[in-house]
């Protein structure tokens, strides 16, 4: 027993830096595990709270861009707005609210850390649990699709952008509604790719890709990009599609966290269904 | 002795905070990603103990983890790194050993030693750190580009850094 414990002393730095290796081994491995980012990552207080003084100062120097980003999607919103609208008729149209019930809710967050050039890049937002954040919730821009939120704690939260390897969201091309998958193949941070689109569809260069109606996360119809390039390989059932993201990531600023109000609704539902 | 860790515990600060606020938010393209920060555990002093480089090194990369959402990959990184410079040092010595007290510096040992000494270490935390970081071997080429390019770039940096605050005196 004596030798072991001199055997261990001689050689303590190699234990050393074995334990602590496979200390560290073990966080990574099981952070990747249960997809959740424990204790730390930027959601953490300390981090967290540097982080937004820090994005407090910068946000400065961007106050144009993001006055004019503003200023344009309002025009773009009072287009809808009654008042735009000429009354044509006389005839008085009561909104009924059994008719409408609203199912989307907005909250807007600002973006308080932020990577691109990962294989897997995550968004960091100010608002968390007590703002009504939760697991799983959408992250969109002005501009279109950004991420769907990870883990949340009290006062921020993590996003999976849509530049991450896992990341996987359902999308259709607007206007003839053949669905598939968005997802990024971790190298060019300005293209993902639109995957299980058959080859006996029309495509066009610009056209748009937008959301579908088929999860339970996204409202339907937000923008994810463009079309910027295709292509068929001979044999293969599925086009290769290249799409030009709506947002840049390397410049979000300020999102909008969307909550569906149906979605335990729906998710019972089929998970009973399935159950059967 | 007590300036001597003040010095070094200023620097652990100081290169946090440039890696966490600046450097990891320079964005040139997926290729070049510098990680200064391991300039701290290149200079501490020769005669650290062991254990205390490897707990040293271990707080190093749980600081940086915690700001870039990267858990573990930076403590693996750091860890086996600060592991391997007992083992480079005693290598690349000089024939008569080191002197006692005598720092690690560009000033001292020459360009050369320098290099070599930083270099090795920097592309082994590189290395690991990416590879880690994509745990799989699909696009192992693609990422032996990014370690070499990303490797050369912080050895650029540490290099300018030292001849910044250590400049070489001409005789």
């Amino acid at each position: 027993m004596r030798n072991i414990f001199v055997f261990i002393w001689r050689n303590h730095f190699v234990f050393l830096f074995l334990l602590l290796e496979s200390l560290a081994l073990s966080m990574l491995i099981q952070n990747n595990n249960h997809q959740r980012a424990g204790f730390i990552n930027s959601a953490n207080i300390v981090s967290g709270n540097i982080l937004n003084i820090y994005n407090s100062i910068t946000e400065y120097f961007f106050l144009k861009q993001t006055n004019e980003k503003l200023a344009a999607e309002n025009a773009a919103l009072k287009k809808y707005s009654v008042n735009s609208f000429f009354k044509y008729d006389l005839q008085v149209f009561n909104i009924s609210d059994t008719v409408f019930r609203q199912q989307y809710t907005y909250r807007t967050a600002k973006v308080v850390n932020k990577s691109v050039n990962k294989r897997n890049n995550y968004l960091t937002l100010n608002r968390g649990k007590l703002q009504g954040i939760e697991k799983d919730m959408a992250v969109i821009t002005p501009d279109g699709v950004a991420g769907i939120v990870k883990d949340v704690s009290e006062n921020f939260s993590t996003v999976i952008s849509m530049l991450h390897v896992n990341s996987k969201i359902s999308a259709q091309i607007k206007g003839n509604n053949y669905f598939g998958s968005v997802v990024w193949n971790g190298n060019d941070d300005s293209y993902v790719d639109l995957t299980d689109i058959p080859s006996h569809v029309k495509l066009h260069k610009g056209d748009t890709v937008v959301t579908t109606s088929y999860s339970a996360i996204f409202p339907e119809g937000i923008v994810v990009g463009t079309i910027d390039e295709f292509n068929l390989e001979a044999g293969n059932n599925f086009y290769n599609i290249r799409i030009k993201p709506g947002v840049d990531f390397r410049n979000v600023s300020n999102v909008y966290v969307i909550g569906n109000l149906l979605k335990n609704e729906q998710i019972n539902l089929e998970e009973e269904t399935i159950n059967d | 002795m007590i300036e001597l860790i003040l010095k070094n515990i200023l620097r652990f600060f100081l290169l946090i905070i440039f890696q966490v606020l600046i450097l990891n938010n320079v964005q040139l393209g997926a290729f070049f990603n510098p990680y200064l920060y391991v300039f701290f555990i290149l200079m501490l002093p020769l005669e650290t103990p062991g254990w205390l480089l490897l707990v040293l090194s271990f707080i190093m990369g749980l600081c940086i983890d915690m700001f870039s959402n990267t858990v573990g990959m930076h403590i693996a990184a750091c860890t086996i790194m600060a592991f391997c410079r007992p083992y480079l040092l005693k290598m690349i010595s000089p024939r008569e050993g080191f002197e006692r007290g005598s720092k690690i510096s560009i000033r001292k040992f020459g360009i050369n030693w320098f290099i070599t000494y930083a270099g090795i270490l920097i592309l082994l935390h590189h290395t690991v750190l990416f590879y880690l970081e994509i745990f799989r071997f699909s696009a192992f080429f693609s990422t032996l580009l990014r370690v070499i390019l990303s490797s050369a770039f912080t050895l650029c940096l540490v290099i300018v850094t030292e001849y910044l605050f250590n400049p070489v005196k001409k005789n």
